[in-house]
């Protein structure tokens, strides 16, 4: 690897097209984990959850302290599974939906971990993918943790109401997961890099922030999937590739309605996505069952998915390529109400597996 | 204002987006609307009979009859079953007096654990205090129509 | 009958608000001041007692009737009282109900956690 000679280099070795990166060297996800809420684990990827709670509060007496005891869960346990402590964690990223991110620091305040704090709502798995995978890339870690947490009723009570007041939800609306999953990112080479199949980072597309006019706070996969469809298409130019190079498509929380409009904007560009394209939102959830409307939501949907489901996919053999494209909605609940329109974001992460050494 | 996406593109959008609704089950939220709505009023109904039973007049029967009906919304509520009445029943079990009682009750708990002061208290009217204000409002401006203008009646 | 009315005004006042949310963005709250304003407002003009004489708790149940209790306790007042007694009056019918929600709100908040 050349060292730049100078600070004002002019030329970003490894920026492709418009908005994306590649990372030569593939930093590697090392381990995984899960914590899942009681809903969540009663869905369809139920049993692939490492672990679910009881119940909502798990044992703390308001839900935000239960989310960042999940969060900080997931970590420690990820960290575990690989067979590494803390002390060998450079620094991690979190992203959560609370006010002020304290689902993070309020986990990180119990690790003995350099911590940084990192926000694009629901995207923000994938803006903490992509960070870290750059810092590997520029040499400046060797093991990274991304982590995100989100929980139904903490987000409830900070975005819409009161939890126990009786509102209607509209055919729109989306359940926020209550989840946390942190992934370990690191290198083939790290002591902590198990043999056998290895799922490897090779780029990523940073998204641009789209405000489409769409001001009701229970549809954002209407407003979310302009900027899903920006991101992926602007994806497969910047590497001159097709939708056919991945095996699946996979968006963050777009939703039933989100997900038909992204699939018809990307289709009208000559996209051909439909026959792979899979949201994070509708595999959380078993919707008719469940009751969730247009699907699930929330920080830790995308991860959480990622975790149980699409990494295990790939470690089977059964994908080999896979994009990942976590979608966020960047409104606050003051936005809201000054009659500001919800801005989203999609940022896109490729994956690829590896049969190891 | 973003100037990256038009306002043309955006009604466009707003116009193409609308055709993925999903349609709103207009008459199944009517229909629940009206039954549970109607039922809880109904009850109120019988309430006030039983009162007037009692020997009370129709204003105090009416009085009581609105008490109880604020307290078992409370109660519900505390129960954490007016939230669920709510899901399925939308306007019908919100716009009776025990939704209005749900109101105040739902962010009481809720917020109690940012304190009973700063919580409770200090949230308590987030959803009630416009319904207050605009209740007020409007009284004072048509009692003064109805005494000065319509002239008094009954 | 009276039951069979008290149904049927005050699931036809309810069915109203349930059409306005499905059909406007507006949210529960503005629909519950929208009727309280709209109880006002017809009893300036003498027409929520009509109401109330047909459907009975059908309209002294729903939101609406709070408007009507505030105008009605400040009319008397003011008849009694004078003009001042328009302010007097407001919450002289309607205070029993805000009482009662306070009192119960906080004890409910003293006795139950949310289940979410």
């Amino acid at each position: 690897m050349k060292v730049a000679q100078a600070a004002g280099q002019l030329k970003a070795e490894r920026r492709l097209g418009q908005k994306s990166v590649y990372f030569p060297g593939r930093p590697a996800v090392l381990s995984t984990f899960t914590v899942a809420g009681p809903m969540e684990g009663q869905g369809p990827l139920g049993s692939a959850f490492d672990t679910i709670i009881p119940d909502t509060y798990y044992g703390e007496r308001c839900w935000e302290k239960t989310e960042s005891k999940m969060l900080k869960e997931a970590i420690t346990h990820c960290i575990q599974e690989a067979g590494a402590s803390e002390r060998d964690i450079d620094f991690m990223l979190t992203g959560d939906l609370l006010s002020q991110c304290i689902g993070g620091s309020f986990a990180a305040r119990e690790l003995a971990i350099p911590h940084l704090g990192i926000y694009s709502a629901c995207a923000s798995f994938g803006e903490g993918l992509i960070l870290a995978a750059m810092a590997l890339e520029g040499g400046f870690a060797s093991h990274a943790v991304v982590a995100v947490s989100s929980h139904h009723d903490s987000a409830e009570r900070q975005f819409r109401f009161p939890t126990e007041l009786g509102v209607q939800r509209p055919p729109t609306a989306q359940w926020t997961a209550t989840l946390a999953a942190a992934v370990l990112l690191g290198y083939p080479t790290s002591p902590y890099a198990r043999p056998g199949p290895r799922v490897r980072l090779t780029g990523a597309t940073i998204g641009e922030v789209i405000d489409i006019g769409i001001k009701d706070p229970y549809d954002m996969g209407t407003a979310m999937a302009p900027a899903a469809c920006d991101t992926l298409a602007t994806h497969f130019k910047d590497f001159g590739i097709s939708p056919s190079h991945y095996d699946a498509i996979i968006t963050g929380d777009l939703g039933a309605v989100g997900r038909e409009i992204a699939v018809d904007l990307l289709e009208s560009k000559g996209l051909a996505v439909r026959n792979r394209f899979e949201d994070c939102a509708l595999l959380l959830y078993d919707r008719r069952r469940q009751g969730v409307q247009a699907g699930g939501s929330g920080t830790a949907c995308s991860a959480g998915v990622f975790c149980a489901y699409l990494y295990r996919m790939m470690l089977e053999g059964r994908w080999r390529r896979i994009l990942l494209a976590p979608t966020g909605s960047l409104h606050s609940p003051t936005s809201y109400k000054q009659g500001e329109a919800i801005p989203a974001v999609c940022h896109a992460v490729a994956f690829e597996v590896e049969t190891g050494d | 204002m973003s100037s990256k996406v038009t306002s043309d593109a955006k009604s466009r959008y707003a116009r193409d987006a609308a055709k993925y609704r999903p349609p709103t089950p207009y008459l199944r939220n009517f229909l629940a609307a009206f039954f549970v709505g109607g039922a809880i009023c109904a009850a109120g109904q019988i309430l006030h009979a039983v009162f007037v039973a009692q020997g009370l007049d129709d204003g105090e029967a009416g009085a009581r009859m609105a008490a109880s009906v604020i307290a078992l919304g409370a109660l519900l509520t505390g129960l954490g079953v007016y939230d669920i009445l709510g899901r399925f029943s939308g306007a019908g079990s919100a716009v009776p007096i025990s939704g209005f009682a749900n109101s105040i009750v739902a962010p009481a708990m809720e917020f109690a654990r940012e304190g009973f002061v700063l919580g409770t208290a200090a949230q308590m009217f987030v959803i009630a205090g416009p319904v207050i204000v605009y209740g007020v409002i409007a009284a004072f401006i048509s009692a003064a129509v109805r005494y000065f203008i319509v002239g008094i009646g009954g | 009958m009276e039951y069979l009315l008290a149904f049927l005004v005050g699931g036809s006042i309810c069915a109203l608000g349930q059409t306005l949310y499905d059909r406007t963005r507006l949210t529960m709250g503005h629909i519950m001041v929208i009727f309280v304003v709209a109880g006002a407002v017809l009893t300036a003009f003498g027409l929520y007692e009509p109401l109330i004489r047909i459907g009975g708790a059908g309209a002294t149940v729903p939101v609406s009737n709070f408007g009507f209790v505030l105008t009605r306790g400040a009319i008397s007042q003011l008849e009694q009282t004078g003009l001042f007694g328009l302010l007097n009056g407001l919450f002289s019918l309607a205070g029993g109900a805000v009482a009662a929600a306070i009192i119960l709100g906080f004890l409910m908040a003293l006795l139950f956690h949310p289940k979410g």
